[in-house]
């Protein structure tokens, strides 16, 4: 009787599964019965650090407006389990994540744009509102920004370089002279990391997607493969591992920043992310612009948004653009935010009142005064990994015309 | 392992009986409760499938249940009992995933073809609702006429530059006086209309976003529940030409049922598409592209040499420790034995990434170690030798169990016995004990075999399918078939599932013949041994 009782307890399961797997194939009907409970539900997804310093403000909303909002943390594969999630109905109202999902979500009909005023424009710094416009469209409202930047150790390298041949210069001397083992830490990994080499990639003369006349990138117009790219690489090259030895394979998103930090190399390409490390590590850093190659153009980063979307299949339209639109607009919560996680404000109000207390934001916002947003097309999504491959190859010694040539192939073959 | 060893189970099982034994209150009791939890998840779950329509979904939990409760109430049908639970759960998780994948991969199921040609239009209409240029905002409130949960919407708006109040609906916008405005413009009362707060606002989202008021140029519609602005759609959907128009420009996009898209004159094609049926598109693309057929035989080459030297080679490994323990001589065994099962009792996944960095050329422990300068990852025949090795650090300790539990089911008399009639010790561990070994083992091997030919984390972990040649980032020396597809079915623009689905049938072919012939062969084993 027990082991009956038993498989009667594995059935249970069955007819949950069942509803599971019918509502998938029938399209989400709203009867009135499925809609909110008693008073309006807001529900805001976002990453786990997030979530928790969103929860106070949440609540503030929710008391204000009489309506219950619900903060849930998504810890993995943000975009794709709120792009998966909206198309079945069970996503969220509002989304917090990273501007370049913007082309990806738009063509899966996940967001709706935000129509700002005036005023709310003019609040937020001019080039975080670029990022989050797409065709002619602002798509959601930033309240962080980040870029890279050199972290110099200013014990060892007590100048600020000028151009990366000076850098280089500098970092080979600290190398024989045994106080530093690596010239400088910028990831690369067996597999390339195009985020980390854009800046000396644009400063060499290289471009992944041209612009069209509104500004927009046009996916039509690739970069990579072309001549500039060739020549791009060339220069690259001769910072390899059969070059100066300045970019190797081996340093690694694993190890780049634990190797600056451990005072192994006395210059760090990262973001705001990596200064955390740094202070724990009790190292006097400086944070300046990427040198650009002596010559060469600016060392463009590229600038990374953190956004507030309104979901376009949200249960709660209203109340999500009203929270989107007039309340993520004001200053508290985006100081808060960077109490959470420390990056630049996007809305200069809170800039301004965080700046006092933290120089590095007045630095790290001066270093990305050029950064040029990263690209939020959809195709996009075809250049990280080919681009990233080819450069791990270049870095390797391989031929730079040819490689990077091979990629172009590659992604223009995936864009279609 | 012990009961395998006798083959094919030839021991009669004991005949059911044909009553059902006398039953305890408490039996029957727990019986009644656990159908009652059946009925009531039923139940339950019906109610989101009714919401949503899904009559079939219904009639398959109807039916289930119905099933579910004509055996169990019943006194007889006691193969029923056991086999019910089983066969759902083989439905569910193993034939439902299966077709649903097949039927995946007829069609262009993947980013910008997720949802229906209707939720396409909406994105499209939505997405290009600009505002009027030079126009105004104007602060919102939501009130209605009647009841604030049913009562007919209107939006109350303020113009900001001269304080004029309006209340706008679906036929267009009336001037109003009489009303109360807050500091900020907004309305807070108005004669003859009850203002609505966010909560009973937000509990009519849908009307509220969905509400545009006409006006000359364009609509008022409503951002957020505090302010307005004037919007104008800057394209639109027309059933007549079943196209979408462009109503500055004049431009149009027709629908393409075979793509999937809204498709102009010029191959301008919009983003947001919808899932179609291609047929068999995605096979045959499978079958076609040059990027798939060329690497194709050296990558399946080095699939299968990576699924037999994980499998031999922790295999090997794996008896060879466990013959040794095996031995009454050795002091200490358990000790030994669970030294060398930790490999096992930490998690995979950090692991490869840990075994990764140990490979790093400049900082890994693996070249520090040895005073060595090899870049391991760098070059296709280390790198391969690299993962080969971290699966045999990670696999030997299974087959180090399973090969000492079988070990044990083995009578020690007929090793005995080899010996008395002058074996000496290799020649009785190669013609006794080996092949009573193979006939318990051969159905793991098999199994092992199975899950390292499709071992995704083992390559994507370690060196992510490279390295790669300099002219072909698409195929890697380590990549596998099921990481060289990932790559071609989520690398590019963005996730592709339908042509994933295709892809994943071929690769089930190919395990699956390999399986069956080596299944067949096992059989033949056991007939000779048995």
């Amino acid at each position: 009787m027990r082991l009956r009782a038993a498989g009667l307890v594995a059935v249970l399961a069955i007819p949950l599964l069942a509803a599971g797997c019918g509502s998938d194939d029938s399209p989400t009907t709203d009867s009135p019965s499925a809609k909110a409970g008693a008073t309006g539900q807001l529900t805001i997804w976002a990453d786990d650090k997030r979530a928790a310093a969103l929860k106070p403000f949440a609540d503030k909303f929710g008391t204000e407006n009489g309506v219950t909002v619900k903060i849930q943390a998504i810890s993995k594969d943000q975009q794709t389990t709120f792009v998966t999630a909206s198309q079945q109905g069970s996503g969220p109202d509002v989304m917090v994540g990273a501007h370049d999902w913007i082309g990806n979500l738009v063509q899966n009909g996940a967001i709706d744009p935000v129509q700002l005023s005036a005023d709310q424009k003019s609040g937020i710094a001019a080039n975080a509102l670029t990022a989050v416009t797409f065709n002619g469209q602002t798509y959601g409202v930033p309240y962080a920004t980040e870029n890279l930047a050199l972290i110099r150790n200013t014990d060892l390298a007590p100048e600020v370089p000028k151009t990366i041949e000076d850098l280089v210069a500098a970092g080979q001397k600290l190398k024989t002279e045994k106080k530093a083992s690596e010239i400088l830490c910028l990831q690369v990994g067996q597999t390339g990391d195009a985020y980390h080499l854009y800046p000396l990639y644009a400063s060499a003369g290289g471009y992944l997607f041209g612009t069209g006349a509104n500004g927009d990138y046009d996916a039509k117009d690739l970069g990579v493969g072309n001549a500039a790219s060739q020549a791009a690489f060339k220069k690259i090259a001769t910072l390899g591992e059969k070059g100066s030895g300045a970019l190797k394979r081996s340093i690694t998103s694993d190890n780049s920043i634990a190797t600056f930090t451990g005072k192994k190399c006395a210059y760090l390409v990262s973001g705001p992310w990596a200064v955390a490390d740094v202070k724990k590590a009790g190292i006097k850093y400086d944070i300046t612009a990427i040198p650009p190659f002596a010559g060469g153009k600016q060392a463009t980063p590229f600038l990374g948004v953190q956004t507030f979307y309104v979901a376009a299949k949200g249960k709660n339209k209203a109340l999500a653009q009203e929270f989107v639109t007039n309340y993520v607009t004001t200053p508290d919560l985006a100081v808060a935010l960077y109490q959470a996680e420390p990056r630049p404000p996007a809305l200069t109000a809170a800039f301004d009142q965080v700046k006092g207390n933290d120089p590095d934001l007045a630095k790290w916002q001066e270093a990305g005064k050029n950064a040029i947003p990263l690209p939020a097309i959809p195709e996009m999504a075809a250049i990280w990994d080919p681009f990233g491959k080819a450069e791990a190859a270049i870095i390797g010694g391989a031929d730079p015309a040819k490689t990077i040539e091979a990629a172009g192939k590659t992604i223009s073959g995936s864009i279609k | 392992m012990a009961t395998m060893l006798g083959g094919p189970a030839t021991r009669a099982l004991p005949a059911p009986g044909k009553d059902e034994p006398p039953t305890g209150l408490r039996s029957r009791l727990v019986k009644i409760v656990l159908l009652g939890v059946v009925v009531a998840i039923a139940v339950w779950a019906a109610f989101p499938l009714v919401a949503n329509r899904a009559w079939a979904g219904l009639a398959i939990e109807a039916a289930a249940t119905a099933a579910l409760l004509w055996i169990y109430l019943s006194g007889r049908r006691i193969p029923a009992k056991y086999l019910a639970p089983g066969t759902l759960l083989l439905i569910v998780f193993q034939i439902f995933p299966v077709f649903y994948t097949a039927a995946t991969a007829f069609t262009n199921y993947g980013d910008g073809h997720r949802g229906s040609k209707d939720e396409a239009v909406v994105a499209i209409q939505s997405a290009s609702v600009t505002q009027v240029p030079g126009s105004i905002q104007y602060a919102l409130s939501v009130a209605t006429t009647g009841d604030p949960a049913t009562g007919p919407l209107v939006f109350l708006i303020t113009d900001p530059a001269t304080g004029q109040v309006s209340v706008g609906d679906a036929e267009g916008l009336t001037k109003l006086s009489d009303v109360t405005v807050s500091s900020s413009g907004k309305v807070t009362a108005a004669k003859g209309y009850t203002v609505l707060t966010a909560g009973q606002a937000g509990l009519r989202s849908k009307e509220v976003t969905a509400l545009a008021v006409p006006v000359e140029g364009g609509a008022i519609r409503s951002a957020g529940l505090s302010r307005a602005y004037e919007g104008k759609a800057g394209r639109a959907y027309d059933k007549g030409c079943d196209c979408v128009e462009d109503t500055t420009t004049g431009k149009t996009w027709t629908a393409d049922e075979k793509q999937g898209a809204f498709v102009a004159a010029d191959g301008d094609r919009l983003a947001q598409g919808w899932k179609v049926g291609v047929g068999f598109g995605n096979f045959t693309r499978v079958l076609t592209d040059r990027s798939v057929s060329e690497p194709f035989l050296a990558t399946l080459i080095w699939n299968f040499a990576f699924a037999i030297g994980s499998t031999g080679g922790t295999f090997v490994l794996g008896m060879l420790v466990a013959v040794a323990l095996h031995a009454k001589q050795v002091r200490g065994r358990n000790v030994y034995r669970l030294v060398l099962v930790l490999p096992y009792a930490m998690p995979a996944f950090a692991m490869l990434l840990v075994w990764r960095d140990m490979f790093n050329t400049d900082f890994g422990l693996i070249n520090n170690l040895f005073g060595t300068h090899v870049d391991w990852l760098g070059q296709a025949g280390t790198a391969r030798l690299a993962v080969l090795l971290v699966q045999l650090w990670l696999g030997y300790p299974y087959m180090f169990l399973v090969t000492t539990g079988a070990l044990q089911a083995i009578p020690a008399e007929l090793s005995e016995a080899s010996r008395i009639d002058g074996a000496g010790a290799w020649q009785s561990f190669r013609r006794i004990v080996l092949p009573l070994l193979m006939v318990a083992l051969t159905p793991l091997l098999i199994s092992s075999f199975a899950f390292n030919f499709n071992n995704f984390n083992a390559i994507y972990l370690t060196t992510d399918g490279g390295p790669f040649p300099a002219d072909n980032p698409m195929n890697g020396a380590t990549d596998l078939l099921i990481t060289y597809t990932y790559r071609l079915a989520f690398g590019g623009s963005g996730a592709q599932y339908g042509y994933a689905a295709a892809i994943s049938i071929f690769i089930f072919l190919i395990v699956g013949t390999v399986s069956a012939i080596a299944f067949r062969r096992t059989r033949q084993q056991e007939e000779v041994y048995a």
